[in-house]
């Protein structure tokens, strides 16, 4: 059996141990939502969307890309209002 | 010969104009946009307009389409240095649907773009999920493109390269693969966390057919000459972003957010933001932001080589240069409700502008030939961002 | 790479986490269904004086759970008066639970949509709470003998088709 390469060995230990104190951690908690729908009116403000003009972020992120050597991961999940 | 910076690397951030996940269990606003953008700086302009429209169709179904236009006008330091300024149009149109059913979001769409020497189509499809009573938001995405790479002089297609016998190839092509996945998880009353993270592999003809490579040549007086640029076939890259935001008092926000980068090529880039959003009233927000960001060179990559071919792979391409950029960013909108049309609820008139500072550390400006090559001063930059939209909800 | 490992080791992490804890949220809201009896309050609301539950007993109540801040809330409240003019003639009455911490934000909206079923204002959640509120907004439709008998979670328009059909049922019983 080939041996396993260290960095990944390492890698994969520390996802596991990392989740495993995560779960702990989130286990431990109520498993209701500890942010109610009602309490989410800062959270529902259109100034909290991390994308509020998805046009204008869409373009200005155009402008950095063509410009430099990295790119992605800045997509725009947002947290928002819980309404419905 | 043509600056084509511009190009081939446009394609994720405009995708995610589409991919409206703001939360996986609503469907996005109904909601158009029109833009007018402009940049200007080192020689280099470009603008046009853009809109973009989106409007649900029953209960589980929306749909949205994007125009976007890129006039550009080239007189940059590679274009003067090497060629004279030339003009040209992109044109990209994004079209994208997203389907509800029930804490599940799925977003499909197709993204075209068309320049005279350069055409790229992509797909993409992302999946959000929200769960844990709608304090988490997952999401996954996949991006699969192709671009075709072709050469323009003078207004006519001309070879990009030679077969083995010898015979002219007109186009080239590379496909694009990205995966994203995402997390965005309210951690209290008042803070908001997002992480992102994207594998993106690119094979095929990735460097320009334009752009050239100096290097040391004493048998001319300016002592180099120019040859032309080599990529490597492929490159592989991950980004990881983690971000903050948090609702202050006095109606406003801070956001704060990280960003690293690694690729195949060397570099390594990392970039830092920090903004501010205050309300004024019930109709102003103002926001300001301060951006930072810092990339090591491509492994391949020399402002002057030693002699020509000097290496498997060679460019001198300033988007693969060390540098640092900073970027200073104020904005302003104002809400209004107008009675007249009807179905219209609200409106906003938005105004953006950007100033930008980029210092190359390993680009040099071979424009000031008071110096030996190789010790030019150091280039840098300046150039202003303009943005002006108007938005309509209904 | 290293930093890029360590992001993705934290980003994993949180995942798994989450997936593990979020397991088990199907067990929520036990006591609040169908067929169980409507829980007691009493809160201060917009007639001047405080309403009780209790105070509405025999008629069909439909408790509306919402917020100035919540888009589908503001949609639906226009609808919801018209359904509380409409019934209230046949044994049916309407609260609107505002679930805000400070009510100037609803009466600044009520303003400029007037309802006419009473308001009442629960700032410190306790109501919320005793109602498992997951989800905004939410309607809670109670039988003149105080039993839940539906609940609706969220609201888009057209849903409120189904509140009329089980109000028209509720009050012929």
């Amino acid at each position: 059996m080939p041996a396993l390469h260290p960095m990944r060995h390492r890698f994969h230990w520390r996802l596991a141990a990392a989740g495993l104190v995560a779960a702990a951690l989130l286990g431990g908690c109520q498993v209701q939502p500890w942010v109610k729908p009602y309490e989410r009116e800062h959270l529902a403000d259109p100034i909290m969307s991390f994308d509020r003009n998805p046009i204008s972020s869409s373009y200005l992120e155009h402008v950095f890309e063509v410009r430099e050597g990295a790119r992605g991961a800045s997509g725009s999940v947002g947290g928002g209002c819980g309404c419905n | 010969m043509r600056h084509s910076s511009w190009r081939m690397r446009w394609i994720p951030a405009i995708a995610f104009a589409l991919i409206a996940v703001v939360q996986a269990d609503v469907l996005p606003d109904d909601r158009s946009d029109i833009l007018y953008h402009h940049f200007e700086g080192a020689g280099v302009t470009v603008q046009g307009p853009s809109v973009l429209i989106r409007k649900k169709f029953g209960d589980s179904i929306s749909a949205s389409y994007q125009y976007y236009l890129d006039m550009l006008s080239s007189a940059s330091i590679d274009v003067v240095s090497q060629a004279s300024p030339y003009k040209e149009h992109r044109t990209q149109q994004n079209f994208g649907v997203d389907f509800l059913h029930n804490n599940t979001l799925y977003s499909a769409g197709y993204i075209s773009s068309i320049e005279p020497d350069f055409n790229s189509k992509t797909a993409f499809l992302n999946i959000s999920q929200s769960l844990f009573g709608d304090l988490t938001t997952i999401n996954f995405g996949y991006t699969q493109g192709s671009d075709a790479v072709s050469k323009v002089d003078k207004g006519k297609h001309v070879a990009i390269s030679q077969s083995g016998s010898g015979a002219p190839i007109f186009h080239a092509d590379a496909d694009r693969k990205n995966y994203a996945v995402g997390l965005s998880q309210v951690l209290t009353r008042n803070l908001l966390l997002g992480m992102n993270f994207e594998v993106d592999s690119t094979a095929g003809y990735l460097h320009s057919p334009y752009r050239s490579v100096r290097y040391v040549d004493s048998t001319v007086a300016r002592g180099y000459s120019y040859q032309l640029e080599r990529y490597p076939g492929t490159r592989t890259s991950n980004a990881a972003s983690l971000q903050l935001k948090y609702y202050l008092p006095l109606h406003s926000a801070l956001d704060g957010s990280y960003r690293f980068f690694g690729d195949t090529w060397g570099i390594r880039a990392s970039t830092y933001q920090l903004g501010y959003t205050q309300t004024l009233g019930s109709r102003w927000t103002f926001d300001a932001s301060l951006r930072y960001y810092t990339q090591t060179h491509a492994n391949f990559y020399s402002d002057l080589f030693a002699y020509p071919n000097a290496q498997n792979f060679l460019a001198r391409d300033r988007e693969l240069a060390q540098f640092r950029s900073k970027t200073l960013e104020l904005g302003a909108s104002y809400e209004f409700h107008p009675s007249w049309p009807h179905f219209i609820q609200k409106g906003s008139l938005n105004i953006d502008v950007e100033r930008m500072f980029i210092d190359y550390e390993d680009f040099r400006d071979v424009l000031d030939t008071q110096f030996k090559a190789g010790q030019e001063p150091l280039y840098n930059l300046d150039a202003t961002v303009g943005q002006f939209f108007i938005s309509f909800w209904y | 790479m290293r930093s890029t490992s360590r992001l993705v080791t934290l980003m994993g992490a949180a995942l798994v986490g989450l997936g593990i804890a979020a397991l088990p949220a199907s067990a929520l809201a036990a006591d609040i269904a169908p067929g169980a009896l409507a829980p007691s309050f009493e809160l201060k609301s917009s007639l001047g004086k405080p309403v009780a539950l209790s105070d509405l007993k025999g008629q069909v109540v439909l408790i509306n759970f919402w917020a100035s801040w919540c888009g589908p809330c503001r949609q639906e409240m226009p609808i919801l008066d018209q359904l509380y003019r409409s019934y209230q003639p046949a044994g049916f009455t309407l609260i609107g639970v505002n679930v805000e911490p400070n009510a100037a934000d609803a009466e600044k909206f009520l303003k400029g949509t007037p309802v006419s079923f009473p308001i009442l204002f629960d700032p410190t959640s306790a109501v919320s709470m005793l109602y498992q509120v997951s989800g905004m907004p939410s309607t809670v439709i109670i039988d003149r003998t105080g039993k839940i008998r539906y609940v609706h979670h969220g609201y888009k328009p057209g849903d409120e088709g189904e509140y009329l059909d089980q109000i028209r049922a509720l009050t012929q019983e």
